[in-house]
């Protein structure tokens, strides 16, 4: 439970910094794809830089985790449609809902309740994708 | 510092904490990936049946559940208690012309339109559109993708993936395809 206790934390941290930064907000997203404003490119790009770093760091000098295993990382399977393809319908539904799926449990906690209705629907499509599995190009 | 926290949050603020959260995770031996809890969804409804991607020990990300968990309580945290966006979401002039002149009506004192996104919208063509098929397509397209903004932009990416690359590049097409062709006519409607 205690283990659990430190992700209920993080998650909460990682809810806080969402809606405080305005990134859970539609018209954030539509600006973004406007490139009306740098404020989504800012908050993505710090968080790429630095996290480009540390991940690096850790590497570099074999950090590891909190229990003492090496942090690892694993190299995703190189392809190029199933990336482009399946981004391409997730920008899409980006665009359309004006959040991903962090920020859609987060509008749940700023009282935008009807943001369940988008994430029952995110579940469906989820579904959509795995009994379509087989007839997709990876 | 409560004052402060409940000004709203500049970019550099706002990314170093979302690379916190993604380093926390690391330390915690986990990564940093919100979608695989829709996949969760399908595996705990019994989808593993049909299906065999959803056939799978879930319960293994059961701490991504918990951390999504998290994920609503700081949004109702900073709504109650730091101000949310009580002001206003500070979008650009520009921004504020351009979904005025499409007939949004762009109230910023709310994280998204209501006239899109309420009850009272949900079952109008627009809605539908909006909610419904605005999620499923994310739903579909993070699973395709084999991630979403957490799992390819911000955890791929720094680790240098190519993959996560080609995805962002997807995102970003699919965004302003739909941003500049297809929402006008959605919103026309």
């Amino acid at each position: 439970m205690k283990k659990y206790l430190s992700f209920l934390i993080i998650g909460i941290v990682f809810g806080i910094t969402m809606t405080k930064s305005e990134a859970i907000s539609w018209y954030r997203i539509q600006e973004m794809f406007r490139f009306q404003a740098f404020h989504m490119y800012g908050i993505i790009g710090t968080a790429v830089f630095l996290g480009a770093i540390s991940v690096a760091l850790i590497k570099r000098l074999g950090i590891r985790d909190l229990r003492g295993n090496p942090i690892t990382f694993n190299d995703k399977q190189m392809s190029i449609p199933r990336y482009l393809f399946g981004g391409f319908i997730f920008g899409l539904g980006w665009a359309l809902s004006g959040a991903c799926p962090g920020p859609m449990y987060t509008l749940l906690g700023n009282g935008m309740l009807v943001f369940i209705v988008v994430i029952g629907s995110a579940i469906l499509g989820t579904l959509a994708y795995g009994a379509l599995r087989s007839k997709l190009p990876h | 510092m409560i004052e402060w926290l409940t000004q709203p949050w500049s970019w550099w603020f706002s990314g170093i904490m979302i690379s916190g959260v993604m380093l926390a995770l690391l330390f915690f031996g986990k990564s940093f990936g919100v979608s695989d809890t829709l996949r969760a969804a399908c595996a705990i409804g019994g989808a593993g049946r049909r299906i065999s991607f959803f056939n799978y020990d879930w319960k293994n990300g059961l701490w991504n559940i918990v951390f999504i968990t998290g994920a609503v309580i700081g949004g109702f945290i900073a709504h109650q208690f730091l101000g949310g966006a009580e002001n206003g979401v500070r979008i650009s002039e520009a921004t504020l012309q351009d979904l005025t002149a499409m007939g949004v009506q762009a109230d910023t004192s709310t994280l998204a339109p209501t006239d899109i996104f309420s009850w009272e919208n949900l079952f109008t063509l627009q809605g539908l559109i909006f909610m419904v098929g605005g999620g499923f397509l994310v739903g579909f397209g993070a699973r395709y993708a084999g991630g979403c903004t957490s799992g390819h932009a911000i955890s791929g990416l720094s680790n240098l993936q190519l993959p996560s690359l080609i995805a962002v590049i997807g995102f970003f097409i699919g965004g302003l395809l739909m941003t500049h062709l297809i929402l006008p006519v959605f919103l026309s409607w």
